[in-house]
């Protein structure tokens, strides 16, 4: 019977999580050890890192083991973890142009400062699956890793760092300053600190977005890009790599490094018309933790689209994009629906009886949503 | 006395081996309490606050868990239901999570409990001064259904602007013949802010008003915490001649201890497909039951 079926209580808990655990563990193949998840799925584990909002490999690549891949679930595991650590302090700021790169690219310009450097990226290849990986020996990795780079010549290390891309237009005076900078009184706001209030100062703004679920920042982006919105970015530039992490010596208030995270870091150049009607270029950008291109884009147009000054679209109405982005949030309350809510129903059905006895022009369709 | 020489003093330092007592740790749990604070001095308006995730879906009573954990100390009694019933297995959980990370004991006596955690319900038992009612919350602002903007519903009730409230109200008895709102129905909280009371049935609305209890309303996803001190009035949004009513149970009863006075579930019998019902209140239902043990008469005969 319905009412007895929700009373399971401990008991019931228990063994849903045993047969849970036995998924996983139910097949032949060897344990998934973190460090594989790590070193092999490292792009799954960027991104529970950049949604946890928590740059921890290996954490984040335990989470994911233990999510079973379910990537939301990873990065909600990674977020409850980070709640539990005190805050130690703040890290200085830190100029995107000190990221030691692995890879940067700009399709403003086709000769850029430093050059274009392709670096790893899928961008080329063909998705044909490659079925040789079927048969993934550590001989073939082997002869792989011998013959890798034996065919070129006179290569260069690369630079330390690279000049941006923008600061050429920057020095033509091509670009505006960005619209909407400042707010809570010039300082950095912290959105794990203090919830959010409308409209938001820009730092708060980037780092509810730089958290967001990468599948809802792609969506609200590509909304704006294809048509409801009227951003129309080029990438200025695209950059991954290390960026390094210095805080103020505790004693002497000097810069010290303490270490450095993998980023990922998009300005797109968009239009704009000035109050006057002149056209102008303005910035968006984006900067997420680990090697994630179409979030830092994505990022970026939002980054972009939220300086509307008058929004007329969703992923341009800053609390519309700022509210809905959180994977955890929205993974939380989409699936509270399965929690019982039979109080709420009855509610709702002593209402609805009641409009049908007095109602003459009750109307299916029509009824109010207060079923919680 | 520093919170934490009181927990020692308590011999409870630490129940957990990796987390702080109430799993919060203090400098979070003392910004909770401040925003609780401001919430009680001024009733029904909804504090924010910073909301850091728990190892508890948002949604799942996130909010109102925040704020039990960042009062509970050792020597609390505490008591979970959802829907009403303390053997919910939302409730199990979180009861089973507050044990896990702080060693209080339990109970389900609303008269035993000294914090209790609720979704959905309040207790059909009077509750006292010496207890505080913690409620989980999924949308704070009771404007919500009428404006979609935070920012702009911050400006209705910095301006106690409710025209738009009133207005719906209105064009649901033009339209249905009553107001159509089941639970979470609005109220307006000491003669000033209108607050969505969490998805409670009408039915317990009266209890929130001039009551002895404090209730204090979290809602973690929203970042939202707000609260009804002790003997402060409480009211349900109403017209002059179309009066608020709760929930209509005439003529029903709960099959198991036969009351006729408290909310019920009704439950639709699998093979005769006939309708019953029983106590939402499970604690309640199960001492009503038990008193007629005692007195050796039993109503549902």
């Amino acid at each position: 019977m319905g009412y007895v079926a929700v009373k399971g209580g401990e008991e019931a808990i228990a063994q849903a999580g045993r047969l849970l655990a036995y998924q996983r563990l139910k097949g032949t193949s060897k344990p998934l050890e973190v460090v594989q998840i790590q070193e092999q799925l490292y792009l799954a584990v960027d991104r529970v890192m950049s949604e946890g909002s928590l740059y921890a490999p290996e954490l984040a690549a335990l989470a994911f083991k233990q999510a079973a891949g379910d990537t939301l679930e990873a990065a909600f595991m990674l977020r409850a973890y980070r709640a539990t650590q005190p805050r130690v302090g703040y890290s200085l700021p830190q100029s995107g142009e000190e990221i030691r790169i692995i890879r940067r690219i700009s399709a403003a310009f086709k000769d850029i400062p430093g050059g274009q450097v392709l670096g790893p990226t899928s961008d080329y290849t063909l998705r044909l699956l490659d079925f040789e990986l079927l048969e993934d020996t550590p001989r073939r990795r082997r002869a792989f890793m011998e013959a890798l780079g034996q065919d070129l010549v006179d290569a260069q290390p690369l630079p330390l760092t690279f000049p941006k891309v923008v600061d050429i237009l920057r020095k033509e005076g091509l670009l505006v300053e960005t619209i909407g900078n400042g707010g809570n009184g010039g300082k950095v706001f912290d959105i794990t600190r203090q919830s959010l209030t409308f409209p938001a100062p820009r730092s708060a703004a980037l780092q509810g977005i730089t958290r967001g679920e990468t599948g809802g920042l792609l969506l609200l982006a590509y909304t704006n890009m294809r048509g409801y919105g009227d951003i129309h970015p080029t990438v200025g530039e695209l950059r991954v790599g290390y960026l390094p992490v210095r805080i103020a010596h505790p004693h002497s208030g000097e810069p010290y490094s303490i270490g450095e995270v993998k980023v990922t870091e998009a300005e797109v150049i968009a239009r704009f018309n000035d109050a006057e009607g002149s056209p102008k270029f303005t910035l968006g950008y984006g900067l997420c933790f680990g090697h994630n291109e179409i979030k830092a884009i994505a990022m970026a147009v939002l980054d972009r689209a939220m300086q509307s000054p008058e929004p007329k679209t969703p992923s341009e109405d800053q609390e519309f994009v700022l509210s809905h982005l959180d994977g955890i949030d929205s993974l939380g309350f989409g699936s509270h629906w399965k929690l019982p809510h039979y109080v709420t129903f009855q509610s709702d059905l002593d209402r609805l009886r009641q409009t049908q006895e007095v109602g003459t022009e009750a109307r299916p369709g029509s009824g109010k949503k207060n079923a919680i | 006395m520093r919170f934490s020489e009181w927990l020692h003093e308590h011999g409870q330092a630490k129940k957990s081996r990796d987390y702080n007592f109430a799993f919060i740790n203090e400098a979070a749990k003392r910004e909770i309490r401040r925003k609780i604070l401001k919430a009680v001095a001024i009733p029904g308006y909804q504090v924010p606050f910073a909301s850091p995730e728990l190892p508890i879906a948002r949604g799942w009573g996130t909010g109102g868990l925040q704020i039990t954990l960042s009062l509970i100390g050792p020597e609390d009694i505490l008591k979970v239901i959802d829907q009403g019933c303390d053997g919910s297995v939302n409730a199990v959980n979180i009861k089973k999570f507050v044990g896990q990370v702080t060693g209080v004991s339990t109970t389900t006596d609303t008269r035993r409990a000294t914090i209790i955690q609720t979704r959905h319900r309040i207790p059909e038992e009077a509750m006292t001064r010496d207890q505080i009612l913690v409620l989980q919350v999924p949308f704070p602002e009771a404007l919500r259904t009428v404006e979609p903007s935070e920012a702009e519903t911050r400006r209705m009730h910095g301006e106690a602007d409710y025209s738009q409230m009133w207005l719906y109200l209105y064009e649901d008895i033009v339209k249905f013949g009553e107001i159509s709102i089941g639970a979470r129905y609005p109220v307006t909280v000491n003669g000033r802010y209108i607050m969505d009371p969490s998805p409670i049935p009408r039915w317990d609305l009266p209890r929130l008003h001039l009551a002895e209890t404090l209730f204090l309303f979290g809602a973690g996803r929203e970042k939202r915490i707000y609260a009804i001190p002790p003997h402060t009035r409480v009211e349900p949004l109403e017209f002059e001649d179309v009066p608020f009513r709760v929930e209509n149970f005439r003529g029903k009863a709960c099959r198991r201890c036969g009351s006729r006075t408290t909310f019920l579930d009704e439950i639709i019998d699998e093979a005769s497909g006939n309708r019953t019902y029983l106590c939402s209140d499970t604690s309640h239902c199960d001492k009503l039951l038990a008193q007629q043990d005692e007195q050796g008469d039993c109503a549902c005969k």
